[in-house]
């Protein structure tokens, strides 16, 4: 997802009579469904696998502003780019709410984005991929926003309370994201024969990589198993692929577009889609950074930061001045 | 003046509120992604959705008045470089963060004196297009203000690099406040307001301003302008084709 | 020294009539820029009418530790509450 293949102890969840009492009186109040808050006790695994699940969270708000902002300047219509700059401008809030829950645990933003210019932090392995035809935003807010949605309202179940409200945030406001895409999709399929040829090559592009984003299969996972057990993941990657399936087959359906699966075909005994395997090496592969557009996204995002180093550190120049006047003022 | 060339004029108008905006909404789109900082991506979006909206009014108006059926969209989409009304500031590249900057400051500033001006036109539509617009160029130049006395008085380098934008755009900045006949025609009208008014407000503002912000200007540099009528810098030729790619190549196409 | 720009608390009315509410945070480099800020950031969708930012630095927080001292005495006094009190159906609402 957003945040794949995070990370926790690796140690295997301890049972309450394992732990010390601090650390138990913690577990308690997470089975509980009370929220931890920042500066309370917690187990530093919890504090350190939370900094990394939410930076690299929020680094993939920020670097999936790129493959959308691609189109900004080339929307088809006025209304369309107006719908589109609001909506990477959301991804950009998106990940400065994730940032400053990040950042309650102890770590800045600057140390956060440092790590992410550096490649030590890792980001959604689905923004690496190109944004070739217009249709390539409709396929993006439907099959990718509506995945990360999918992943992001039991997230805001979180046991820790400012990912939590962040996430609650982020979830109303992206409520309308995966319906503007769809919305694009629609017209397409509705369009001249090109733009419904365009809207099903999106579709052939960005399926798989859409189904990748839920990270690989995690039943056996020790740090998923932590993960739950803290209350930072709520369900299995599988459980959301398949839901993600279930809900989406229908769409394309309706939209007359065929999903690229031969295996695709529905289960009447589960209720469910049986649909093909992931080809994991090429999400391990992109993930490493070798995939389509690895290197121009962090190319993009460390331009961004060096060639605004001049206009952040001249307004605290002048903000350092100010103050410097107001003291000797005084 | 006859009724045609009153619409006429009308229309000359409403091409020129609506393409600065539209130009300059276009440019700051760019950044989208790529600001400084997270703060100021959110905020250029903005400024970028506010000036965007105010060019689909100002160009639905525009079709409106010429009354071939040319929506806000076709006028934004379809017509040719010549066509267009902007002022050559406006489309002046994006270059550094600097450039971007003040190329937005030298807008503001004559932006909101000629919306409210505006909003006392005696053409009810023009009144108030320009009475939603002016709240949101309050905005702007308010940010714009901020930014151009802070980074003038803010290090060295923020103020070479402000310096240095000043010096390349200001020559732009004299075609917002120079009336040509069509400004002269809408001023005796009513429609439009005395550009020569705004052009002394202009001034005095910049002058305050740019003081407190320790940056100069040359007052008697040439002023390069064209762009009211259709001669545009090299620069718009690069702008429209991208803005204008996916529209022309599957015409009559609805998105 | 850093020139990471500092952590502002923003607080929004809603509606009038409403007390500001804490909505979250951002970085600005000073408060007029972080009134800007938390305006372009926190109010997109029509959210607030007022705004309120403060330095983060500058908020004094109780310790989660007393917790129990500043906030279990409390619970005790239980006739602070209107239900302690038996009042006759007859005397009407009071």
């Amino acid at each position: 997802m957003y945040a794949q293949m995070v990370k926790s102890t690796g140690e295997g969840v301890k049972s309450l009579e394992e732990m010390e009492p601090q650390e138990r009186a913690f577990q308690e109040r997470i089975n509980a469904d009370v929220k931890i808050e920042p500066k309370e006790w917690m187990p530093e695994g919890y504090r350190k696998t939370l900094i990394r699940q939410i930076s690299q969270h929020a680094h993939s708000e920020i670097v999936g502003q790129l493959p959308e902002g691609n189109w900004i300047t080339r929307a088809p219509t006025l209304e369309r780019k107006m719908i589109l700059l609001a909506k990477v401008q959301d991804e950009a809030g998106h990940g400065l709410y994730l940032y400053c829950a990040a950042e309650t645990l102890g770590v800045s933003r600057d140390e956060m984005t440092e790590q992410l210019l550096s490649g030590k932090a890792k980001y959604s392995s689905i923004f690496n991929y190109p944004t070739l035809t217009w249709a390539d935003i409709g396929a993006i807010g439907w099959l990718v926003d509506g995945a990360a949605i999918m992943n992001q309202v039991p997230l805001q179940r979180c046991s820790f309370g400012p990912y939590s409200r962040a996430m609650i945030r982020i979830c109303k406001e992206e409520s309308f994201h995966q319906r503007q895409g769809y919305d694009i999709m629609m017209k397409l399929v509705k369009g001249t024969p090109e733009q419904k040829e365009m809207a099903q090559d999106a579709l052939n592009r960005w399926w798989w990589p859409s189904l990748m984003m839920f990270g690989p299969s995690d039943t056996d996972s020790v740090h998923s198993a932590q993960s739950m057990a803290w209350g930072i993941k709520q369900n299995s990657n599988d459980e959301l692929r398949q839901k993600f399936v279930d809900q989406t087959v229908p769409q394309a359906e309706y939209l007359g577009l065929n999903v690229p699966d031969p295996d695709l075909k529905w289960n009447d005994e589960r209720k469910s889609y049986d649909f093909g395997e992931v080809d994991w090496n090429e999400f391990y592969e992109v993930l490493k950074g070798n995939g389509p557009c690895n290197a121009e996204r962090m190319a993009a995002r460390r331009k961004a930061w060096d060639d605004g180093a001049w206009f952040r550190e001249g307004l605290m120049a002048h903000a350092r001045k100010k103050e410097t006047r107001k003291m000797a003022a005084e | 003046m006859a009724a045609r060339e009153h619409d006429q004029a009308l229309f000359e108008l409403a091409l020129r509120m609506g393409d600065n905006a539209l130009i300059l909404g276009q440019r700051v789109s760019a950044w989208c992604g790529h600001a400084p900082v997270l703060e100021e991506d959110i905020a250029l979006a903005n400024v970028a959705l506010d000036l965007i909206g105010q060019a689909s009014l100002w160009l639905g108006f525009a079709g409106e008045i010429e009354g071939k059926g040319r929506s806000a969209d076709n006028l934004a989409f379809l017509r040719a470089d010549r066509a267009f009304r902007n002022c050559l500031l406006v489309e002046q590249p994006n270059g550094d963060f600097g450039h971007t900057l003040v190329r937005q400051f030298l807008f503001d500033a004559w932006h909101l004196p000629m919306l409210k001006a505006l909003t006392s036109s005696s053409h009810e539509r023009v009144a108030a297009i320009a009475a939603k617009s002016a709240k949101e160029a309050t905005y702007h130049l308010e940010r714009s203000e901020d930014f151009i006395i802070r980074l003038g008085d803010g290090s060295d380098e923020s103020h070479r690099r402000m310096q240095d934008a000043l010096d390349a755009l200001w020559p732009f900045a004299g075609e917002l406040t120079c009336a040509d006949e069509i400004d002269v025609a809408l001023a005796e009208s009513g429609a439009g307001p005395d550009l020569v008014a705004i052009g002394a407000e202009y001034k005095d503002y910049m002058e305050r301003t740019l003081k407190e912000a320790t940056l100069t200007v040359g007052w008697e540099a040439p002023v390069r302008k064209g762009g009211k009528t259709g001669d545009h810098s090299e620069a718009l030729g690069h702008i429209l084709p991208e803005m204008q790619w996916l529209q022309r190549s599957h015409p009559g196409a609805v998105w | 020294m850093s020139n990471e720009w500092p952590l502002w608390e923003v607080f929004v009315r809603g509606q009038h009539g409403l007390a500001h509410r804490h909505v979250g945070s951002l970085h600005a480099p000073d408060a007029e820029l972080a009134l800007n800020n938390a305006r372009d950031v926190y109010t997109r969708r029509n959210e607030g009418v007022s705004l309120w930012v403060v330095k983060s630095t500058d908020i004094t927080a109780s310790a989660p530790g007393d917790k129990e001292p500043l906030f279990e005495p409390s619970n005790a006094k239980v006739y602070r509450h209107p239900s302690f009190f038996d009042i006759p159906d007859e005397v009407g609402h009071m």
